[in-house]
């Protein structure tokens, strides 16, 4: 064993991999696809189109780096307990599709089954969660109205007292409710993109778009002119800047939510919590820290930096659900630019040009729904037709006046 | 604290006041197309840059106009509606003008 051991160190094809992605090549003259943004989306639409539909000629091109953006921003909370038939569906199958990520992959997404607990500390709340469960049920999604006995079994140091300032009176109970690691899902998604020949082009600004009788026909960057056959925006917390350089206007305000890291603690919260009420939630990270998440700035805003106000706001919150953090120290904070919609719902599909492809409008619930984003967004470029599960979420609904209504049941953020 | 200078009260917690969107110009509802006045309620420009934007102090009810710097999170500067708006806007007639 231990000669086997030192063959394994000293083998040239050790470390395995030195980095998830090939080194960055010219970029070519002409691409069958352009995608705008290297998160969670636009590499899944990459590994996708390339699977699935045999489309390898695409380049995806990100004025960072590979997954820095929204993707490594957001709280990591994945669930699909919303209240429209559309919103539970679709994230549905996108908790479906993570359960077996890493599998997919080849390597550990971190995936855990936590389950997530949202608070009631009124009789609205509660009507609104019988809604969502009677809902959710019907859907095949396991979501249930707890009562306080069953609150404290499930998360022993909830502050379970009549006396508080907002007390909790009941919970909606959400099985299905995980998280994972929000960069490995990049990594995943954006290996096996390359692996199959797809171009990853990082530190590669899209500046302008060229739009010619309603069909883009190429993308100006920092590198270069580059022709393409479709081009697909995924680009979370510009959607409104990108949009426009086509010519698109969205129905988007962008805010900065704020969130921040506690220092490591022993294992001592399984699932996620969440308090509509008090604007708040957190979970329990395998490192051990806690993220607190939900504080979104009360004026829209292109800027990721900290305010004392709103960390104020999540540390009162949090210290009232869990007093024992009071003593906690924070260790990181920082803020990402949500991109909300007037109905809390995505807009996905097809733009007002022809060959030009809308990955938008992700609030806060943008990192929940990246595979099956990436699943049917391929589909869409591939076979030019609107799959039936993001067909509810077409920039038109706005002009029929469909919108998908979530704001009740997107989180604690607004 | 970020401090915000209303045209009628002073500088004040930015805390006392609600963002009311940005200045558009409404079309006319009597005549304009349904898809226009859609884009007029939910559309935004939601620029990176210098806007233009409706704020409203709560505790007095006073509505104003602001200048601010979307990118940088400045306050440039803020004025009352009275330096756009130099008529009275009349929403209870039929036809007119588009209004601002």
């Amino acid at each position: 064993m231990p000669f086997g051991l030192l063959k394994f160190g000293l083998s040239k094809t050790y470390p395995a991999q030195h980095q998830f992605t090939p080194a960055s090549t010219e970029l070519k003259k002409h691409y069958d696809v352009v995608i705008i943004g290297a998160g969670g989306h636009g590499t899944s639409i990459a590994y996708y189109l390339a699977k699935y539909h045999g489309v390898t000629n695409i380049a995806v091109l990100d004025k960072g780096y590979l997954g820095g953006g929204n993707t490594a921003r957001n709280t990591a909370v994945i669930r699909s307990n919303y209240l429209t038939e559309e919103g539970v569906t679709f994230y549905r199958e996108s908790v479906r599709l993570f359960q077996d990520m890493s599998n997919e992959f080849g390597f550990n997404v971190m995936m855990e089954n936590r389950g997530q607990l949202t608070l009631a500390h009124n009789d609205a709340a509660i009507r609104s969660f019988r809604w969502r469960a009677e809902v959710n049920q019907h859907l095949g999604v396991r979501s249930e109205l707890v009562d306080r006995q069953t609150i404290k079994e499930l998360v022993p140091n909830l502050n379970l007292s009549e006396t508080a300032r907002f007390p909790i009176i009941a919970g909606l109970w959400h099985a299905d409710g995980a998280t994972a690691r929000h960069d490995a899902v990049a990594w995943g998604y954006a290996r096996g993109a390359c692996k199959r020949g797809v171009e990853l082009h990082q530190l590669t600004e899209v500046q302008d778009i060229e739009v010619t009788r309603g069909r883009v026909t190429a993308v100006n960057t920092n590198r270069g002119r580059v022709g393409c056959g479709s081009v697909v925006q995924a680009v979370a917390g510009a959607s409104s800047v990108v949009g426009l350089k086509a010519g698109i206007r969205l129905p988007i305000h962008s805010f900065p939510l704020q969130a921040m890291v506690t220092q490591p603690y022993k294992p001592l919260l399984t699932p996620h919590v969440s308090s509509p009420q008090l604007h708040v939630y957190l979970h329990q990270t395998s490192r051990g820290e806690l993220v607190i998440g939900g504080g979104s700035d009360p004026y829209p805003l292109y800027n990721t930096r900290s305010t004392l106000d709103q960390k104020e706001v999540l540390a009162a919150a949090v210290t009232e659900l869990f007093p024992f953090l009071s003593q906690a120290r924070i260790m990181r904070q920082w803020a990402g630019i949500t991109d909300m919609t007037p109905d809390y719902s995505p807009v996905m599909g097809l733009s007002p040009v022809e060959n030009y492809y809308l990955d938008a409008g992700w609030g806060t619930w943008g990192f929940k729904a990246t595979p099956i984003c990436g699943k049917t967004m391929a589909e869409l470029v591939a076979t030019g037709r609107v799959p039936e599960i993001i067909r509810p979420f077409e920039l038109e609904r706005f002009y029929r006046f469909e919108q998908i209504n979530e704001a009740g049941a997107t989180a604690a953020s607004h | 604290m970020k401090i915000l200078n209303c045209p009628l009260n002073g500088p004040r917690n930015i805390a006392e006041f609600s963002y009311g969107g940005e200045l558009h110009r409404m079309p006319d509802p009597s005549k304009c197309e349904s898809r226009e006045w859609v884009e007029h309620v939910f559309f935004n420009e939601n620029k990176a840059g210098i806007v233009t934007e409706w704020w409203y102090h709560n505790a007095s009810s006073y509505w104003f106009l602001a200048e601010r710097n979307t990118v940088t999170d400045e306050i440039i500067r803020t004025f009352p509606a009275s330096d756009v708006f130099k008529e009275r806007v009349d929403f209870s007639k039929e036809t007119g003008e588009a209004q601002e």
